[in-house]
């Protein structure tokens, strides 16, 4: 496991003088990563947008709204956002938030500003190919966002783009340019990933500086690994189900085409099958969901660490977890199929393996919760974004049991439960890991802190906020209130409270959307009147925050940094502060690393060593002592 | 540092028991539920709802009950206060392993023996129905005497056709096709699902039934309903501008009324203008 390196230099090259290759066509992962949360942000808020406009009908059916109807004239007739504008809004809204703001947010946005940084690198493995990847991922957002403004509007297929409806032009009304621009957009982001993806998972493998073994990595690096390898391994999958698609559409082959008449025009494509799609698609699908939580949990295990003062319970025991998820999540995407018509006997197999992914979900959650106890508990806004994440997931997580399991998912797939289980994990508990990640890590990108104040205010309107959206949504989907629905008027088995539910949930999301627009003031406050940041204002150990904030280019300086030590050596006993940065030498201060590799191992933990606080003074050795089982 | 706005950790735990509070207190006394049941394997499932609601429920309570103890017992109170140094504990880990994957592997065992059954060979009586989607309306077409149905293919439909029956097929001339779904309560009845255009999915609430209706492919399910009345058969499947308002209805009714509104209604031949 050791990785010495001699990279030094890489240290000489020179840093771009050039406002234009500093700022903008840089190949510093710094500033690309600056630029993917940027633009992802931006696709972000669009994204946040339509989600109201979808909410206007949903809530009050016909009601002319005239202020949306002003600023989105295309959209409205009368006032009232159009059936067809409708889909369009849900399909770009899923499309934009999972693939344009967090898949882009996470690998593109942490995965660059963390990895090298984390392991003590001074750029990406293929720093070129990494700015490549940005600018091809901002061309796949201009090619999606252009797809709003072509007739017949933008694709109002799903995210899943599930055909034939995707794949005949005259099923619907967004099938046309739109749909087509939709699977260029894809393929073209999905070129991007593959990109990113080949640098994250090299630059961890081979540019961890001297004494920083992959089991002394934080578990931020080891989530953006896996998730990494994922989406490199996965995304493929969808590129290739997009050229199909593309070619059902545009050169007449029927991959997933068999005899359909559509608007009284029967089309004679023979030998294709509809759910060949939902396999690839759903291939790369499901493991793209943990593509965008495995980073949050990195995220939110280390900064619930940093601020419990405490190391991460069960280190090993986690980074297995990610493993596993990671995975297993390649095994599991039939369960989005039970009721497609797929094989029976394929859909008890799915079912086995997507109740298992449950239990290292399980396991994790549990370790934080070890982490928080008998903690030092700081609750800065990234804490309590961190602590967010761990209920909203394990709300979020427990939902899924229902659905990955055949027999009750034929009454729930398709209703707003499947819409709560799914925004509670993803846009609940994934946001989260991007906000605790944001404020966590403004003062390294920027050299400046987030106003606290603002922060927590906004941390408060969001966590109760998301609840207040996504929790009555279990509610309607009890009902059976089906998902993906322009109106609901037509359905008479629903009681009358489902429309009021509907208002509420509507309520909750224009004041929740309001209030991410405080974070952004926030962002924008801070950027320019901001406290200074210190180097390491969180009194963190890993290696990013022994850089100067933000760091220059190449990071470190003439030397690279050299590890010592595990990445949460928190309050070890008889070390000077609660926390050793992975850079302090072993002489010089005590670690809590319980395995440690190469290192000579003339340091132990002092069992003598008592802490003073209030926490009570066992020694660790002693505390340990009954489940000191070894390596696994 | 200073232990400033530690009282966070106390709002947090406040919030959370608000959330636990609402949770049990809603879900626990059912004030929003699932529609009434109107089938036989439709208790199946709602027993699994249950039994899973029941298990989740204590882990969405114990674990947001430990995180609020948590977050407000040991939030920093002195400057002087350190955390309580402790790696791991790996006999807890692995009881925190074992306990989820007992009760993952019962609900899987329970789960898919439950689907094998609901999604099995039908009852040998079953009456067979073809429910044929479209963009946007439901159709249904029964055997005639001889309790067969017709073949379905999309080349056949046309505006004389528009159920898209094989006309040549001799068992197709005695079929009767109707716009409405009309079933004998307490008998089996089998669905065969078919779409001419794009995907729909068969969704009727208090039956628990769904079942997606695909192009180019024939899916099945049957059950057997247990109360009359009328239930509304909405589509579950995107299928495009007017999936919000494909709805069928579907009558559930006594053995008499059954026969006599079936004898109603034309048969294939009628409508086609074949001679029988």
């Amino acid at each position: 496991m050791a990785t010495t390196h001699a990279i030094e230099t890489v240290a000489t090259h020179h840093e771009p003088k050039s406002f234009w290759r500093r700022y903008i066509f840089s190949t510093d992962h710094k500033i690309i990563a600056i630029q993917y949360i940027i633009t992802a942000g931006i696709m972000g808020i669009i994204g946040l947008v339509m989600s109201w406009l979808m909410r206007i009908p949903l809530a009050w059916p016909g009601e002319s709204v005239p202020i949306a109807a002003k600023l989105f004239p295309g959209l409205f007739e009368g006032g009232v956002l159009r059936p067809d504008a409708y889909l369009a809004m849900m399909t770009m809204h899923g499309t934009l938030m999972i693939f344009f703001f967090l898949t882009a947010i996470f690998l593109g946005g942490f995965g660059n500003l963390l990895i090298p940084l984390q392991c003590g690198a001074r750029d990406m493995a293929f720093p070129f190919v990494n700015m490549l990847s940005y600018w091809v991922f901002l061309l796949s957002c201009l090619i999606m966002l252009a797809s709003l403004f072509v007739t017949g509007g933008a694709a109002g297929s799903g995210w899943t783009a599930y055909p034939p409806l995707s794949a005949v032009e005259q099923a619907a009304a967004g099938s046309g340019l739109g749909q087509t621009l939709w699977l260029i957009s894809m393929a073209v982001f999905i070129v991007s990933s593959v990109m990113g993806g080949l640098n994250y998972i090299t630059t961890v493998l081979n540019l961890r500086t001297q004494g920083l073994s992959m089991m002394r990595l934080p578990l931020t690096v080891w989530a953006l690994f896996v998730a990494a390898i994922l989406g490199l391994l996965a995304f493929p999958a969808l590129f290739a189900g997009a050229v199909l698609l593309l070619l059902d559409r545009h050169l007449g082959t029927s991959f997933y085409l068999d005899h359909v008449v559509v608007a009284g025009q029967h089309l004679a494509r023979e030998g294709g099958n509809p759910l060949l799609w939902q396999h690839l698609f759903w291939f790369l699908g499901h493991p793209e969901v943990y593509i965008l939580i495995l980073p949050a949990m990195g995220i939110a295990s280390e900064i619930i660490s940093n601020n419990a003062r405490k190391p991460i319970f069960g280190y090993r025991v986690m980074i297995y977890s990610i493993i596993a998820i990671g995975f297993l999540s390649f095994i599991v995407w039939g369960h989005h199929m039970f009721i497609s018509g797929m094989n029976i006997w394929l859909s008890a197999a799915f079912t086995l393996t997507t109740l298992i992914i449950a239990v290292p979900s399980a396991v994790k959650t549990f370790n934080w919760l070890g982490t928080l106890w008998r903690g030092r508990l700081r609750f800065t806004t990234p804490m309590l974004f961190a602590i967010g994440f761990v209920s909203t997931f394990v709300t979020g997580g427990l939902t899924g049991i229902f659905l990955g399991n055949p027999t009750i998912d034929i009454q729930l797939h398709d209703t707003y439960f499947v819409v709560a289980h799914f925004h509670i994990v993803m846009a609940t508990s994934s946001v989260f890991g991007v906000f605790a990640g944001i404020y966590h890590w403004f003062p390294k990108m920027f050299g400046r802190m987030m106003h606290e104040g603002l922060g927590k205010l906004h941390f408060w309107l969001t966590f109760v906020g998301m609840y207040a959206i996504f929790f009555p949504m279990h509610y309607l989907g009890f009902f059976g209130v089906p998902r993906r629905y322009y109106g609901f008027n037509a359905l008479q088995y629903l009681p009358v409270d489902a429309q009021a539910i509907q208002v509420f949930i509507s309520i909750a999301a224009f004041i929740t959307g309001a209030a991410q627009f405080i974070f952004l003031f926030n962002v924008v406050y801070s950027l320019l009147r901001g406290k200074r940041a210190e180097a390491n204002p969180w009194q963190a150990t890993t290696l990013e925050w022994q850089a100067p904030s933000p760091p220059p280019h190449g990071n470190w300086g003439e030397q690279l940094p050299v590890v010592y030590r595990w990445a949460y050596d928190y309050s070890v006993p008889g070390a000077s502060q609660d926390f050793v940065p992975q850079t302090v030498p072993l002489d010089q201060e005590p670690t809590g690393e319980r395995y440690h590799g190469y290192v000579p191992a003339a340091v132990n933990i002092p069992s003598a060593t008592v802490d003073g606080g209030t926490n009570g003074g066992n020694s660790p050795s002693k505390a340990d002592g009954s489940t000191n089982g070894g390596a696994l | 540092m200073v232990p400033r706005g530690s009282y966070h950790g106390v709002l947090f735990a406040l919030a959370v028991l608000l959330l636990v509070g609402v949770g049990v207190i809603t879900i626990g006394d059912q004030w929003w539920w699932l529609p009434p049941l109107a089938s036989v394997h439709g208790a199946i499932i709602d027993q699994l709802f249950t039994v899973t609601l029941v298990l989740t429920g204590i882990v969405f309570v114990l674990v947001h009950l430990l995180l609020a103890y948590f977050v407000w017992r040991y939030r920093v109170r002195s400057p002087e206060q350190r955390a309580y140094f402790y790696l791991e504990n790996r006999p807890l880990e692995v009881v925190y392993t074992v306990i989820p994957a007992v009760a993952m592997t019962g609900l899987v065992a329970a789960g898919t023996q439950a689907w094998f059954w609901i999604q099995g060979p039908p009852p040998e009586d079953a009456l067979p129905v073809r429910v044929v989607g479209e963009q946007f309306a439901w159709r249904f077409q029964y055997p005639g005497l001889d309790g067969r149905l017709g073949q379905f293919h999309p080349r056949y439909v046309s505006d004389t056709n528009p159920f898209g029956i094989d006309p040549n097929d001799p068992a197709a001339k005695d079929d009767i096709v109707a716009t409405e779904l009309h079933v004998p309560v307490n008998r089996p009845v089998v669905t065969y699902l078919n779409s001419k255009d794009v995907l729909h999915s068969f969704f009727v609430p208090e039956l628990r039934v769904k079942q997606d209706a695909v192009p180019g492919m024939t899916t099945r399910f049957w059950f057997i309903p247990t109360k009359t009345g009328t239930y509304d058969i909405p589509c579950a499947e995107l299928c495009g501008q007017g999936h919000y308002i494909m709805r069928g209805q579907m009558v559930v009714e006594s053995d008499t009324a059954f026969e006599s509104w079936l004898a109603q209604q034309p048969t294939l031949a009628t409508t086609l203008g074949l001679s029988q």
